[in-house]
């Protein structure tokens, strides 16, 4: 049984996220919200206390009219792999509440281990944490209407994005009693990614060649730095291996994806060897 | 405590002193003890009795006489969904499959059909081996075990026990297990995350990332 079980071969699921069809819509941010149990407030205005595991952005290229571009970016957790399985939040939790499965790649969130104290969201480069400030309240009746999938949180605990995990389970589910132990592509996708209109999410195991994420990027082998024509990382610099790439025809957009330098080319960061530009 | 006689006429106040020093290390002896059986029995008894409410089911289901009837073993009434779900506690509609009309004269049987299937209410079961809101357990993975070794002969059992509710957490005694320092002897003893931890971590290598059993 042990033989089996270190034989499984690892997957890696991740996001491409195509900037050019993002219409900025926010059904993903909705889909993901009634998916996953996470509670809003009447006043949603104070952005502070306000969680949204999927978050969309709103860039512009700061150009005066008539040269204006506008462009919107939906972020969800982006499931950094680091160096060898090590994200920036799950290095700095104390309580071991958060960990990095190199089964799925998936950053795991368990809210009963966690007791609060937000390292992980000091440590996050991307905002992709969020602390329950308070109970969720629940507009009467909609307790019903609770995913049973996924498990509430209460005040006191970080939450964040977990590539909706509870479909994995419930597809592996059904996988083992067809006596199988692996997916197919269409078994397991997000929640944002089925509800976007635009079809700009497209949903996969990184490591499956014949898997559409992997077609549209080709990760490299080392660190997973896109090598596909206008795909890139947030941050790809800080060395964090996301799974979560975007694409984007517009070189502003993606030199916003990191903090470039002015004479930097952009695509040029963020490889294991920094090469003279000068 | 009675030294010599000739030891008390010789040096009575030194005998006074010493007899009374005795008595008070044995009256120190003997609350100690009283005090620690109090404890224990505080502990082990009293505080198991007010930490869990007793409730009864709403019928005394008999395992063994299902067990008989049927041809399919505990996978009759407990099955698996084609979505790979597990069924766990039947619904009233299975129950209807046989039990429209009583088919003897149980009590247990004549309150179902009576009081639920009449009136198609479900039968409002007290789970066992309901785990917590934020435990994923998939039976499908651990469907090539028997039930046995996770449950207990239960399949054969004729009475149902009386459920255990925690008060403070509202989850069933047999998460916790029986035995109030958490002590087990077979497997359905105790269901916590040690006690996954410990099977996955000897059939498997490892106990497993956060989120194969949490949600």
């Amino acid at each position: 049984m042990k033989e089996n079980h270190s034989n499984d071969k690892a997957n890696k699921f991740g996001m491409v996220i195509d900037l050019d069809k993002c219409t900025g819509c926010g059904a993903c941010m909705v889909a993901c919200m009634s998916e996953n149990n996470v509670p809003f407030k009447k006043d949603e205005s104070k952005k502070l206390d306000s969680i949204t595991w999927m978050h969309l952005y709103r860039l512009t290229n700061k150009k005066p009219f008539p040269d204006t571009e506008v462009c919107y970016l939906p972020r969800p957790c982006m499931h950094c792999e680091g160096a060898h399985g090590h994200p920036p939040c799950v290095s700095v939790c104390p309580a071991t509440a958060t960990d990095y499965d190199k089964k799925t790649g998936i950053v795991s969130q368990i809210y009963t281990r966690c007791f609060g104290c937000r390292y992980c969201m000091g440590a996050c480069p991307y905002h992709a944490r969020y602390f329950n400030w308070w109970d969720p309240v629940w507009p009467e009746g909609m307790e019903n209407y609770l995913s049973p999938n996924v498990s509430p949180r209460m005040r006191g605990v970080v939450e964040k994005c977990s590539l909706c995990f509870h479909r994995y389970q419930l597809a592996m589910d059904k996988a083992y009693h067809e006596g199988r132990k692996e997916l197919e592509e269409h078994e397991y996708q997000s929640s944002c990614t089925q509800a976007c209109p635009a079809g700009a999410i497209t949903f996969g195991d990184l490591n499956n060649p014949h898997h559409q994420v992997h077609k549209m990027v080709k990760p490299s082998k080392h660190g997973g730095k896109p090598t596909a024509t206008n795909a890139f990382r947030l941050l790809e610099r800080l060395g964090t291996n996301p799974k979560i790439y975007y694409l984007s025809s517009k070189e502003w957009v993606r030199r916003l994806g990191d903090n470039y330098l002015p004479e930097e080319k952009t695509g040029e960061i963020g490889n294991h060897q920094p090469k003279g530009h000068h | 405590m009675s030294a010599s006689d000739d030891n008390v006429k010789d040096v009575p106040s030194d005998n006074h002193e010493e007899g009374h020093g005795n008595g008070s290390i044995g009256f120190v002896i003997l609350f100690f003890v009283v005090g620690l059986i109090g404890s224990l029995l505080t502990g082990w008894v009293l505080f198991p009795k007010l930490l869990y409410s007793q409730k009864e089911q709403p019928i005394d289901f008999n395992h063994q006489i299902h067990m008989d009837a049927v041809s399919d073993g505990c996978e009759s009434c407990h099955f698996f969904r084609e979505d790979g779900s597990f069924s766990g506690v039947p619904t009233i509609a299975q129950c209807i499959e046989c039990h429209e009309e009583a088919q003897t004269e149980d009590p247990n049987e004549i309150k179902l059909v009576q009081e639920y299937i009449a009136n198609g209410e479900e039968v409002p079961w007290l789970v066992y081996a309901r785990q917590p809101d934020c435990v994923f357990f998939s039976h499908a993975a651990h469907k090539e075990m028997d039930c046995t070794t996770c449950h207990g002969d239960i399949g054969h059992s004729e009475n149902l026990k009386t459920y255990e509710e925690n008060r403070l957490t509202g989850y069933s005694r047999d998460i916790w297990g029986h035995n109030i320092g958490g002590f087990k002897k077979n497997t359905w003893d105790r269901m916590k995350m040690d006690d996954c931890a410990e099977c996955h971590e000897r059939e498997t290598g490892s106990k497993g990332p956060c989120f194969q059993c949490h949600k």
